[in-house]
C-alpha cells in the first residue's frame, strides 16, 4: 500500500514529461531539407519552418550595412553524412558543388550581423521559412567552413608541384 | 626521428595499459596480490609514458614541424608558443592523447592511495580504468595517430605515419593553417581541457563502482571512497561550461550564452547525471535507499561522458562545435553500448544484495524529495537525449530528416528547471524518515512571504510579465530559505557554545562543509537564475548605421559614434580596426566602448569583439558589424541591452566557490577523523563529512 502512492506520483510525473516532450516537439519541429528537397517540394514548402543546408556561392553574398540585409545563394549539397565521406569529405562536396552549374540553387535573405564564417565554399545551415517570392528567409545561420581546420594534404601540394 | 619516437612511446603505453587490465584480472582470479600489484605498477607506468609522448607532440607544436600533419592543421608560424602548446587539444587527435594523458594522472593518484581497507577494490578499478584507457590509446595508436606525416610520393602529398613507399621523402608545407582566430580566446583555451578533467575524472566514480558490484562489496564504501573524486570532477565539467557559457557570449556575438546546440547538450548531459548522482548518494550514506538506482546513475554517466567525448569530435550532428569528420564515430558508439550493456548486466546479476535497508514512508521526507529531484534531473536529461536524437529518429520512422531548436528546449525545461528551483527552497526544510504539510508549512511560511513582497514590489517597479514573476518568486524563495538555513544553524550553535554569531557561521560551515557547500551552491544557482531570467526575458536589441557624430538610444541609453581606426599589426598577423563610441544614460557621460573586428591574413576570418559595459542592472553590448574605408561615412553596430546578465556570471563565481568548498580536501585525513570521533562522541549531531 505504502508504495502504491510513490507509483502514482512517479506515474503522474511521467505522463507529464511526456506530455512536456510532445507537445514542444511539435510546436518547434524544424524539417531538415536539402537544396533540392526544397525545390522539389515547392509551394507547399512555403511557411513551414525549416532547416536547410547549402554551399555558399561566395560571389552571390550581397551586405547592406545599412539595413543589416545580408543576401547569399546557396548550391544543393547532400544531407547525408556518408554520401559526404564518400565524396571525399564536406570540404570537396561543398567545392564541388559551387563550382558546377547544374545545381541547383535557393536565395537567402538574413537579416543581421554578417557572420565572420560567412565565405565562398562555406556550409550554410540555416534556420528559417520559405517566402512567397522563393527566398529563404532565415532566422539563424550557422556556418561550417571544415577546408581551414581539417584539410589532410597541405595546400601547396594539392596545386600540382 | 621525434615523431616516430613519440609513436612508439604511444605504442608502448597501448600495450603496457592492455597488460595492466589482463594482468589485473588474472591476479583477481588467482587471488595473487603479487600479480595485482604488477598490474597497479604497469599502471603507474602509463603515466610517465603517455607524459613523454605528450611532451614530444608539445615539442613538435611548438617548433613548427609541420611535416606532421598535426602540427600543420592546428598551429602556424605566427602563433605565440602559448597558444602552440594549448593547440594540444586543438584538434581530434591531440584531444585524444590529452584525454588519455589526464586519464593516466588520476589513474595513477587513484592507485597510489592507501588500499588496506578496500584492496579487493584495486584490481577491478584497474581493470576499468585500463580497460578505458585501452580503449582511447587504441584510437590514437590505429586511428588518430597525431604523429603521422605528410610524405611526397610521385609527386603527390600522403598522410602516414611511415614512408608508404622505399623511397617516399618527408614533405614539409612552410606554414601551417592555424588555429581558427574564434578559438585564440583565454577561455576557449581552457574550456576544453576543463571539460575533459570533468569528463575523465567521472571515470573513477564508475570504476569502483564496477569494483562493488564485481566483488559483491554493494555498502556505500564505494561511494565513501569516491565523493570527493565526483564533487571536483563536478567543478570541472560545470567550469568548463560556464567558461564555454562565457566564450559564446564574448566572442560569437549573437548576444547570447548558451545555444542548445548539440554538442553543448553532450556535455550538459552527464552534468545532468551527474549532479543527480551527487545528491542520490546522500540518501544511500543516511538512509541506505537508491542503491540500484545510484549504480544506474553513476553507469550512465559514464556512458554520457564517452557519448559526450564522441558528439564533440565526430561531427554527426549538425553543430558549430563539430569541425571534425571522423572515422573513429562507429568504434565510439561500439564502446559505448559495450560497455553499457556489460555494466547493466552486472547491475542485474547482483540486483538481489543492492536491496534497500529501509522503506520510503513519507512523501515529503528528505528522502522523497530527494527522488523527485531526481526524476526531475532525469526528465531534463531525457528532454535533452530526444531533441538530440530527434532528427536521428524520425528519419527512420518518417524517412524524413526533422529537427528540433532551442525553442523546443527552452519550452520543455523551463517547468522542470522552476520545479527544480522550488524543490531546492524545500528539500532542506524537510526532515530524513517523515516531514508532514503542517512541518514544512511551519519552516516556509516566512520565506514565502518575504518571497511575496519581493514579487509585489517588482510587479509595481520592474516588470508585469507572468513568467518573469513566477522566475523571480521561486529565486527569492530559494535564497531566502538557504540564508535562513545559514542563520538558524548559527544561531543554534551561537546559543549552545557561546560563540559571536560570525564564529558561529564560520564554524558550522567549517564543520559541515559538504552541506554547507551544497547550500552555497544552491544561493548560487538562485543567482544564475536571476541572469537567465533577466536575459531570456527582456533583451532588447537594436541596430543601425551612424555617421560619425550620430547617436543610437537603446533602453536608457545613448550611443554616440565618434571615431574608427583601422590597421594593420604585422607580428601579428592581424587587422585591427576599433570604433570608439561614447556612452551616456539619461544624458550623462557613461565612458567610452570599443567594439572590435580583427582580421586574421593566415585564415582569411574576421574576429568580432564586442564592446561591453556592465553592471548589475544590465550589460550594454555594442558590435561593429561593418564600416566603409573612410571613418567619416559612417560604420553598423548592432547594439544589445542585456539586462541582469552579470548575476548569471556572478553566480556561476560563487557556484565554484561553493564547490571548491563542498569537495577542498582535509588538512591530514588521520588527525581529522580523529577529532571528528571525538566531536562524535561529544555531540549527538550528525556532524561533518
Amino acid at each position: 500500500m505504502k508504495m502504491n502512492k510513490f507509483f502514482i506520483g512517479g506515474a503522474f510525473i511521467l505522463a507529464a514529461v511526456v506530455y512536456l516532450i510532445a507537445s514542444s516537439t511539435q510546436a518547434s519541429a524544424e524539417y531538415f531539407m536539402t537544396v533540392d528537397e526544397l525545390k522539389a517540394e515547392g509551394a507547399p514548402a512555403v511557411g513551414k519552418s525549416l532547416r536547410l543546408s547549402g554551399a555558399v556561392i561566395g560571389d552571390t553574398i550581397q551586405y547592406d550595412a545599412e539595413t543589416l540585409n545580408l543576401t547569399f545563394e546557396v548550391a544543393h549539397v547532400s544531407g547525408d553524412n556518408n554520401e559526404i565521406e564518400a565524396q571525399g569529405g564536406l570540404a570537396e562536396v561543398l567545392y564541388q558543388a559551387v563550382n558546377d552549374p547544374s545545381r541547383q540553387h535557393v536565395s537567402v535573405l538574413y537579416e543581421g550581423p554578417k557572420p565572420d564564417l560567412l565565405r565562398g565554399e562555406a556550409q550554410a545551415i540555416m534556420t528559417g521559412k520559405l517566402g512567397e517570392d522563393g527566398i529563404f528567409h532565415a532566422d539563424e545561420l550557422l556556418l561550417k567552413c571544415p577546408t581551414r581546420y581539417e584539410q589532410a594534404v597541405p595546400e601547396q601540394a594539392a596545386n600540382g608541384n | 626521428m621525434l615523431a616516430e619516437f613519440g609513436y612508439g612511446v604511444l605504442v608502448v603505453s597501448f600495450i603496457v595499459a592492455i597488460y595492466s587490465g589482463v594482468t589485473a584480472v588474472y591476479g583477481a582470479q588467482k587471488k595473487s596480490a603479487a600479480l595485482v600489484e604488477s598490474a597497479r605498477r604497469a599502471m603507474l607506468l602509463t603515466f610517465p609514458l603517455i607524459s613523454l609522448s605528450a611532451a614530444v607532440l608539445i615539442y613538435l607544436l611548438i617548433n613548427n614541424h609541420f611535416e606532421v600533419a598535426f602540427v600543420y592543421e592546428v598551429t602556424s608560424r605566427s602563433m605565440p608558443t602559448y597558444l602552440k602548446v594549448t593547440a594540444w587539444w586543438g584538434g581530434q587527435a591531440g584531444s585524444l592523447v590529452f584525454w588519455s594523458w589526464l586519464l593516466a594522472v588520476f589513474t595513477s593518484a587513484v592507485t597510489l592511495r592507501k588500499w588496506d581497507r578496500d584492496i579487493e577494490f584495486l584490481p577491478w578499478v584497474i581493470v576499468v580504468s585500463a580497460i578505458t584507457l585501452t580503449f582511447f590509446l587504441g584510437m590514437t595508436v590505429f586511428f588518430e595517430n597525431p604523429f603521422a606525416r605528410f610524405w611526397l610520393v610521385n609527386g603527390n602529398v600522403e598522410p602516414g605515419m611511415f614512408a608508404p613507399i622505399a623511397n617516399a621523402t618527408l614533405f614539409t608545407p612552410q606554414d601551417g593553417q592555424g588555429l581558427n582566430p574564434l578559438l585564440r580566446h583565454p577561455g576557449m583555451v581552457i574550456h576544453p581541457p576543463m571539460l575533459y578533467l570533468g569528463f575523465v575524472s567521472f571515470v573513477i566514480p564508475y570504476a569502483f563502482a564496477m569494483a562493488a558490484l564485481i566483488t559483491g562489496r554493494t555498502d556505500d564504501r564505494w561511494i565513501r571512497i569516491t565523493r570527493r573524486w565526483a564533487l571536483w570532477a563536478w567543478l570541472f565539467l560545470s567550469f568548463g561550461l560556464v567558461l564555454g557559457g562565457r566564450w559564446a557570449y564574448d566572442v560569437l556575438g549573437w548576444g547570447g550564452y548558451w545555444g542548445w546546440d548539440p554538442v553543448e547538450i553532450a556535455a550538459f548531459m552527464p552534468w545532468l547525471t551527474g549532479t543527480a548522482f551527487l545528491h542520490s548518494v546522500m540518501i544511500q550514506e543516511k538512509r541506505g535507499l537508491l542503491k540500484h538506482w545510484n549504480m544506474i546513475l553513476v553507469i550512465l554517466t559514464y556512458a554520457l561522458v564517452i557519448f559526450g567525448t564522441f558528439l564533440t569530435r565526430s561531427g554527426v550532428l549538425s553543430s558549430v562545435h563539430a569541425f571534425a569528420n571522423s572515422p573513429i564515430g562507429p568504434f565510439f558508439m561500439g564502446y559505448v553500448t559495450l560497455t553499457l550493456v556489460v555494466s547493466v548486466a552486472l547491475v542485474i546479476w547482483r540486483w538481489p544484495i543492492l536491496r534497500s535497508e529501509t522503506e520510503m514512508k513519507s512523501m515529503l521526507s528528505r528522502e522523497a524529495l530527494f527522488l523527485l529531484n531526481n526524476l526531475l534531473f532525469m526528465s531534463i536529461l531525457v528532454v535533452c537525449f530526444w531533441g538530440v536524437i530527434f532528427p536521428l529518429v524520425s528519419e527512420l520512422f518518417t524517412g524524413q530528416k526533422v529537427t528540433v531548436g532551442p525553442p523546443f528546449y527552452e519550452r520543455a525545461t523551463a517547468p522542470l528547471f522552476s520545479a527544480l528551483l522550488f524543490l531546492m527552497a524545500v528539500a532542506p526544510l524537510s526532515a530524513w524518515g517523515h516531514s508532514t504539510v503542517q512541518t514544512l508549512g511551519r519552516a516556509i511560511w516566512k520565506s514565502v512571504i518575504a518571497a511575496l513582497v519581493v514579487v509585489v514590489t517588482l510587479f509595481f517597479t520592474y516588470t508585469q510579465n507572468i513568467g518573469a514573476l513566477i522566475g523571480f518568486f521561486l529565486v527569492a524563495l530559494a535564497l531566502f530559505t538557504t540564508l535562513r538555513e545559514f542563520w538558524r544553524g548559527a544561531r543554534a550553535r551561537q546559543k549552545a557554545q557561546d560563540e559571536n554569531f560570525f564564529t558561529a557561521i564560520s564554524r558550522l560551515m567549517g564543520r559541515n562543509r559538504r552541506r554547507y557547500g551544497g547550500y552555497i551552491i544552491h544561493i548560487s544557482m538562485a543567482l544564475m537564475a536571476i541572469g537567465i531570467l533577466g536575459i531570456e526575458i527582456f533583451q532588447v536589441e537594436t541596430q543601425g548605421l551612424l555617421l560619425q557624430g550620430e547617436q543610437l538610444n537603446i533602453a536608457e541609453y545613448t550611443i554616440q559614434y565618434r571615431e574608427l581606426a583601422s590597421w594593420d599589426s604585422q607580428s601579428e598577423g592581424v587587422n585591427h580596426t576599433r570604433a570608439v563610441l561614447d556612452v551616456y544614460e539619461n544624458g550623462i557621460f557613461l565612458g567610452q566602448l570599443n567594439p572590435r573586428i580583427d582580421y586574421y591574413f593566415d585564415s582569411q576570418q574576421n574576429m568580432t569583439t564586442p564592446g561591453q559595459r556592465s553592471t548589475l542592472r544590465d550589460d550594454l553590448y555594442v558590435l561593429l558589424v561593418d564600416w566603409q574605408p573612410v571613418s567619416s561615412a559612417g560604420a553598423t553596430f548592432k547594439v544589445f541591452v542585456n539586462p541582469l546578465v552579470n548575476w548569471l556570471w556572478l553566480g556561476s563565481l560563487l557556484f565554484l566557490i561553493g564547490i571548491i568548498f563542498a569537495a577542498w580536501p582535509d588538512r591530514d585525513p588521520a588527525e581529522e577523523t580523529a577529532r571528528r570521533n571525538v566531536i562524535r562522541s561529544n555531540q549527538q549531531t550528525s556532524a561533518a563529512d
